[in-house]
Order: C-alpha cells, then structure tokens, then sequence
C-alpha cells in the first residue's frame, strides 16, 4: 500500500521541511511497496501543489483546495486524512506544529497509535526515535495496520526537486462548527528558517535583554544565520517563542550552531546537540554547555560578540 | 463549569538517565519522579480559572502505577478538588491514556480538559490530540493564553512562525505550552488538607477500555555520545578553527 505525505507550507509557498519528509516516505515505500502521495490542504493552494509535484519520487499529488482547509485547523485536516487513509498504510507529516497538532488526530480517529518524531527508518514498521530529551534512543515497532508518524525534518536529507507527479484534486469537505481561526501573528523575518539554516546563533539568558539580542544580527548578517534563542531568553521576552530551540521547541541540526549565553541545560542540548559544529560562549568556564562544544570560548559575550562582528 | 486536568507521573525534568546495559528501558531505579512540568502548567491554569470564577470544580486524573497517586496528591494540594486515579501497571502510551480520559470525560462531562502539550519523557505530544479526536470535541493545543468567554474559549497557541488564535466552542481539550502561566509550588498547609480530599480509584477493566499499545519498544540505547571539544583562548583563534579545522566559515 501506499504513503500519504501531507504536506507543510505557510504564506503561500511550501516548507522545507516537506522534502525531508518525502525522503523518509521514499525509505518507507522502498520497504512496503506503493507510491507516495503528498496531500496538498488549504486555501488557493495551488502553487504549492506545483512546488509539491516536484519532489522527487512522488507519484502523485492530492489537492483538498478548499476554505474548510484555510490555516489547516486540526479538526477538519484531521477529518480529511482520515477519510483518505484507507488508501494508505502510512500517513507522514513534518514534526512541526502542524504535524504534530494534527496527527495525533488522525491517528486516534482510526484508533491505530500515533509514532512521533522519527529519526530513522528501519523497516516499513519499525522506526528510531529519541525519547527523554534525546538522552536515549527507542526503537519502536508498530502492529497497527496504518502508521501514522511524525518525521524530524533533521533526520532525513531533503529529496530533490526534479519530479513530475500528477495532480489531483480532492472533493471530500470537513464539516467543522467546533473551531474558528482567529487571527495569526507571524515573525517577520528576511533571515534563513531556523530549522533549515546552514548557521544557527542563539541568544540565552546571558543576554540580559531583548536589545542586546542585536549583537548577534550583525554576526547573522554576516553569516546568513538564523538566530535562535533558549528558553529562558523566551521566557523572560527577550524575544519570540518561535525562536526557542529546544526539546520543546524547534530541533535543529545546522553546519554551525553558536550558543552565546546559555548554560546548556539538557533540554536545550536536545534540541541543537546533532548540529555539525558546536561553538559556546559563556563566560562561566564550568557551565554544561562546554561539554559538547566543539570549540568553547570563555569570555564576556559583550566583548566577545561585537570582536567576533568586527573579524568575521 | 467543571475542568478536568490530566496529570502524568515521569522523571525530575533534571535528572539526566541512562539506558539499561541490556538496552531494554531506560534506568528509573531511584530516579526522582515527579508531576511531567506540562501538567504543573495545566494544573495551575485550572486553578486560576477557579479563582477567576470560570470553574467550579477541578477534578485531576492521572492513567499509571499506584507510585502515581503522588502525583494526584500534589494536583489536590495545588487546588483541584477531587483525583482519579485509573490504576495499572502496563507501559501507558498516549492512546491509552487518551481511551481512559475519553471514557472519563464521558462520566464527568467536563467544560474543558487540559493536559500537558507533551510528557517529558516519551515527548509524544498527542494525548490531547487524541482525546480530542476520541470525544468528539475542538482541540487548543500549545496554549499560551486561554481566554473562557460564554460558551466558546478562545486559545492563543504557540506555532513554529509565531503565535495563532483559535475560537472552540465548549466543551473542548487544551493542551499548555510553557508560556501559558507559572505555576505556583504548594503550601505546607495544603499538602496537609490534599491527604483529606477524596481520590476514587479505577481499573481500565472497569472503564472497559485497553490501555495496552501496539507499539513495541524492541530496544533503547543511547544516543551517539558528543566528545567536548577544545577551548579556544581568543575570537582570533576561534575564527581561525572554524574556517581552517572544521571548515564552516
Ligand atoms: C518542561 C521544560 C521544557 C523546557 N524546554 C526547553 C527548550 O525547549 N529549550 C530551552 O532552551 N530550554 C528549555 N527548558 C529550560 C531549561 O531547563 C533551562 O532553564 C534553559 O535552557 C536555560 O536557559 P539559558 O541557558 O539561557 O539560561 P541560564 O541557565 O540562566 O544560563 C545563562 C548563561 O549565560 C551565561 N552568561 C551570563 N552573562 C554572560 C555574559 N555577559 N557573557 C557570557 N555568558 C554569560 C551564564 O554563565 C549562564 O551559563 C525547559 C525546561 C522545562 C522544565
Ligand atoms: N498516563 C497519563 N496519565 C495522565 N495524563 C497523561 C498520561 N499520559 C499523558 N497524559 C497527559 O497528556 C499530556 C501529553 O502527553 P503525551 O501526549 O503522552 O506526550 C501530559 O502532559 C498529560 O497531561
């Protein structure tokens, strides 16, 4: 049978994220057979079921274009993929919120288990995931007819973009008087997504306030990074929540990730530890975050990040 | 209006385990256990909505070992009125608790259900999503602001690009994120009231539902171990590894 990807996108164009997913329905349908199909939901979507038609290996490409789909609610997505997955023996989607605020959904509505965030693909029924803030790595087998996973976009390398599939479109409509959107208020922001940048710099506490937080602009600039933030940088509004990485914010895995006033605590490291090369500043020579930094330097960030602007 | 909160029993959010040598589980010998910092987050947003006067009565659940009733203890001391305690010894995934809350709502008949947005130790994130799914009702899940007005409760929810307003009609399942509130710790005088408020104790044989998961865990090792690596004494010197030893710059 085949794997359903639905697919992630926001403003108008398609997510990143998607392709990594699709790679991981590749591995999947290389074990069980059948195509994959990636489900395009939303509102005048049609430019992002385009963009989906060419990643690589996709069969075919499902388009619920429709209002009932605007913002992907969870209530009528969910609705709609369980009605389409009887075609299928996988259903996938990114670890991102959406994914993870739909998913679940699905997978409870046909009464089959939910496997979150994978890493790796075994075999078409057994998956990696890491468990207790990534200090431990389960392997997990599921008995259930259809898998329905949630795919951590870092595991998998992005598919190429040079498919052609077919596209479909999809009349089912969800009815739905339970949710309403509202409003949405977006980060605007002209710098890399945090979960695809190449560099990645965070601000913690050490920051001491959200102005400081310009000392790392200019280093970004210079870097085309993203910047990122610890929880407690979040937490005290220093900045967004959107920038918080972390076991219970956005995993990353760049080339480069620079901590810049955070202690290291482990649900930070869960959420940056797979990064290529780690460098820590931290003026505390003790603080946890030097145990897995590649390079650690032991200095004021005050000094240090307008020195390191300067010589970059 | 009543609430619902589900509290899950896991690991101290410090302490750093380790895996089996037989890679069968994770170590919990004499490992401090604690309520899941979700579920403090859950518990603390019931409590102000009783003290705003939007709830009535909190009622707070737990799915696991009798270890768990601790757990219920320190929900009752941080105000909830009552405790269930849905009593086994299986390995509880999140479908499985999301069955016996669903069979627990259908008692209860709640206002709102709010759980923690993800356990800290499966980090599954789909409990609420789930029980949403089983009983038929709107979800809010990652709450960062939840606003009850009439018969509809509007949640404000932390989304990969910022935040996002949603509208549900009641009853509905919220699950919190950590912006939502602080929680607050408890009293000694409260713990010593919460030993005194009645817990009821279930089966899932007597709520007629299996918790058992079909998911197996056929091994837990740990992850590929990160050497430290060097202090540099200088920006110079670090500039100078980054663009001539590991080549990023
Ligand atoms: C359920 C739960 C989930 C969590 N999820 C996350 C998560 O997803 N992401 C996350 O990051 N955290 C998370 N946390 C929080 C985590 O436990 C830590 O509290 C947090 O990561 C600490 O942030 P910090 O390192 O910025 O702050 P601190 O631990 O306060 O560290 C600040 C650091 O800055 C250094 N410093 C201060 N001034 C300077 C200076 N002038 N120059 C150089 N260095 C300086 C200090 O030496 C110190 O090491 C979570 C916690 C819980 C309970
Ligand atoms: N065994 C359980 N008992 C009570 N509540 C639970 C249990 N498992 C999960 N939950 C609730 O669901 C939330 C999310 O858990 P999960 O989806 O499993 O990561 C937790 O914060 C709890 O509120």
């Amino acid at each position: 049978m085949s794997t359903l990807v639905l697919a992630e996108h926001h403003d108008g164009a398609l997510v990143g994220a998607t392709a990594h997913v699709v790679a991981a329905a590749q591995q999947i349908v290389k074990e069980s057979g059948g195509d994959i199909d990636v489900l395009v939901a939303g509102e005048g979507v049609s430019a992002i079921a385009e963009a989906a038609a060419k990643l690589d290996g996709v069969a075919r490409v499902r388009v619920a274009d429709h209002a009932a789909y605007a913002h992907l609610l969870a209530e009528p997505t969910a609705a709609l993929i369980a009605e389409l997955s009887d075609d299928y023996s996988h259903v996938l989607a990114c670890a991102s919120t959406t994914g993870k605020n739909v998913l679940p959904r699905v997978a409870a509505i046909k009464d089959v288990a939910q496997i979150s965030e994978i890493i790796a693909v075994e075999s078409a029924d057994t998956f990696k995931r890491p468990i207790y803030a990534g200090n431990a790595i389960a392997t997990v087998q599921s008995e259930d007819a259809l898998k329905v996973i949630t795919v951590r976009a870092t595991g998998f390398d992005a598919v190429s973009e040079d498919g052609s599939a077919s596209i479909e479109a999809v009349d089912f409509v969800a009815d739905n008087s339970q949710s309403t959107f509202i409003k949405e208020e977006l980060a605007q922001s002209d710098r890399p997504e945090l979960g695809a940048a190449k560099v990645v710099i965070s601000g913690g506490r050490g920051m001491g306030n959200g102005d400081n937080f310009k000392l790392l602009e200019g280093i970004a600039d210079k870097l085309g990074a993203a910047i990122g933030a610890s929880r407690a940088a979040v937490d005290a509004g220093f900045v967004p929540n959107d920038m918080q990485v972390g076991q219970t914010g956005k995993i990353v895995a760049p080339e480069l990730y620079i901590a810049v006033g955070i202690s290291g605590a482990i649900q930070h490291l869960a959420g940056m530890k797979d990064s290529k090369v780690i460098v820590a500043i931290n003026k505390d020579e003790e603080a946890p975050i030097f145990q897995v930094a590649d390079y650690g330097l032991v200095a004021d960030l005050f000094e240090a990040l307008p020195e390191l602007e300067q010589k970059l | 209006m009543k609430v619902l909160v589900a509290v899950k029993r896991v690991i101290d959010y410090n302490v750093k385990i380790r895996v089996k040598p037989d890679h069968s589980d994770v170590d919990l010998t004499n490992v401090k256990m604690a309520m899941n910092p979700f579920c403090e987050i859950a518990v603390e947003e019931a409590v102000r909505l009783k003290e705003r006067g939007v709830a009535s009565e909190i009622v707070a659940v737990t799915i696991g070992p009798k270890a768990a009733q601790e757990q219920l203890r320190t929900a009752l001391a941080l105000g909830a009125d009552r405790a269930i305690h849905v009593q086994t010894d299986e390995r509880v995934e999140s479908l499985g608790a999301a069955k016996a809350l669903a069979k627990l709502v259908e008692e209860e008949q709640p206002g709102l259900v709010i759980l923690g947005k993800q356990a800290i130790d499966t980090d599954n994130n789909q409990t609420g999503q789930m029980l949403a799914a089983l009983s038929g009702l709107p979800q809010g899940t990652f709450a960062s602001e939840v606003v009850v007005d009439g018969e509809k409760v509007q949640v404000t929810r932390e989304i990969d690009g910022g935040l996002q307003t949603v509208e549900l009609t009641l009853p509905a399942v919220i699950t919190t994120d950590l912006r939502l509130n602080e929680p607050r710790y408890a009293k000694l005088p409260d713990i010593m009231k919460a030993k005194k408020k009645p817990m009821d104790v279930k089966t899932p044989d007597e709520l007629g539902i299996d918790v058992a998961s079909k998911v197996k865990r056929l091994k837990v090792e740990p992850p590929a171990e990160r050497q430290g690596g060097v202090k540099v004494d200088s920006v110079d010197e670090l500039i100078d590894k980054l663009k001539n030893e590991a080549k990023v710059l």
